[in-house]
């Protein structure tokens, strides 16, 4: 069934939402506790992190292939070939580089300002916060590259959605598509299209920044 | 005199460094009290220890006749408020720099803005309150830091060398505004300059090499000094 451009536009924004939304709240925490405080080990975790930043994303798709197929030992979820696992591939792929951008702006914040926050009557969690919000615009760098990480992958999308018409078709598996068919006009304009998307958010992120 | 808070032959150490070394210290109500001695006596640390920040190695600190402990550390971090040596200061506006411990203290919106006001005058920076704190002066920093802890109008204020930083005109205004908390606050103040300690201290305390060495008025310290180690110390032979 032929569906319309702006519909796998509309899915590819909320499957790559979603899995921010995940890795959101996986990574802050683990940020904080990276950024914050030191323990034995710290050092790898952070280079570990640092390295899977670049993660393949097709070697990502086959791990969790072979994780969510009938055979596999999440088989029993029947994820495969659903928006849900690929907003689960998608998190786990940038959950390193939320967590590498937002540790280093954590880091970057001066280290009296969380002894501050606990004089002026703060509590662990709030003086936590107060690191935080004063990390904010690494957070919305790490938000955005994130986000254009996700939404930009191929592997993932197609090696756990299937690429399926109107259920797990998404921008990138689409222009993959329409390649492998001829369709290079159509290609071309998806393509473009997300080039803006990533484009745009990019500049609403250096103006927040900014500000 | 009511003592407000003791230290009972408290220790720190720090990676096997001895910071402090059995310090035993009662500062009273309403009293400044002014910690003298050299970088890295150990005046940064106690002050550290007095505020909740760090946990004595060895000892123990009373307050208010109460031994700090885990169960009340939360209600006496409440009472006591400390200004660092560094300024310190949120990445936002003064208003909201003074208002973050009122927010965390439950005071409703209005009395926040009254507060907030009221420190702000105290510290003669009226209507500083929308602009930027990081650029302000090094000295109209001081000022909002001190009207960030004034505004909590804390039972216990500990300044870490609070004029180091300053200009005279400034440091003499950060001097008053602290001697004006005379018999209202209870001030710990850590400073390596002894002129300013004979200034504004109801009494001194001598810290050398992690171990208080004598407390005392500043006229006894400075005029009567009780042995010749104190004598040194009040000429700032070891600073």
């Amino acid at each position: 069934m032929a569906e319309g451009l702006l519909d796998i536009v509309i899915r590819t924004l909320w499957i790559a939402g979603a899995a921010l939304l995940i890795s959101a709240a996986f990574s802050i925490p683990i940020s904080l506790t990276i950024g914050l405080r030191k323990f034995r080990g710290r050092e790898t975790l952070i280079s570990i992190f640092n390295s899977l930043t670049g993660m393949p994303t097709v070697a990502l798709g086959l791990f969790l292939y072979l994780l969510f197929s009938n055979r596999g030992p999440l088989g029993l979820l029947d994820l495969l070939y659903t928006p849900g696992a690929i907003i689960i591939g998608q998190a786990i792929l940038i959950l390193p580089i939320f967590v590498s951008i937002l540790t280093n702006a954590i880091e970057s914040v001066d280290p009296q300002l969380r002894d501050l926050a606990k004089t002026l009557g703060a509590s662990e969690s709030q003086a936590s916060m107060a690191v935080l919000k004063e990390a904010k615009k690494g957070g919305v760098l790490a938000a955005v590259s994130a986000f254009n990480r996700g939404i930009a992958e191929l592997g993932v999308a197609l090696m756990i959605g299937g690429n399926l018409a109107g259920v797990t078709r998404v921008m990138t598996t689409q222009i993959s598509l329409g390649i492998s068919r001829g369709e290079i006009d159509m290609a071309i304009n998806l393509g473009l299209v997300l080039i803006a998307i990533v484009f745009v958010l990019t500049l609403i992120s250096n103006r927040l920044r900014r500000d | 005199m009511t003592t407000h808070i003791k230290l009972k032959g408290v220790a720190r150490e720090y990676e096997g460094m001895k910071a402090l070394r059995g310090i035993n210290l009662a500062v009273n109500k309403g009293e400044i009290l002014t910690i003298i001695g050299h970088n890295g006596s150990g005046k940064t640390t106690m002050l550290r220890l007095m505020a909740l920040l760090d946990d004595p190695t060895n000892g123990e600190i009373v307050y208010n006749g109460e031994k700090i402990n885990k169960t009340n550390a939360a209600k006496y971090r409440k009472e006591v408020t400390m200004v660092f040596q560094k300024q310190v200061l949120f990445n936002t506006t003064v208003y909201e720099n003074i208002a973050y411990g009122l927010k965390l203290r439950g005071e409703r919106k209005p009395n926040i803005l009254k507060m907030v006001e009221s420190a702000l005058d105290s510290v003669y920076l009226k209507n500083f309150g929308p602009r930027c704190a990081r650029k302000l002066s090094g000295g109209e920093q001081q000022r909002v830091i001190l009207a960030r802890a004034l505004a909590l109008k804390p039972e216990l204020l500990l300044l870490d060398e609070p004029t180091s930083n300053l200009d005279p005109t400034n440091a003499k205004i950060v001097e008053n505004i602290i001697e004006k908390l005379r018999g209202k606050t209870t001030a710990v103040v850590a400073t390596h300059n002894i002129f300013q300690a004979k200034r504004i201290s109801d009494r001194v305390g001598c810290l050398l090499n992690g171990k208080i060495i004598d407390v005392d008025t500043p006229k006894n310290i400075f005029t009567k000094p009780k042995n010749e180690e104190i004598r040194r110390f009040a000429r700032g032979e070891f600073f």
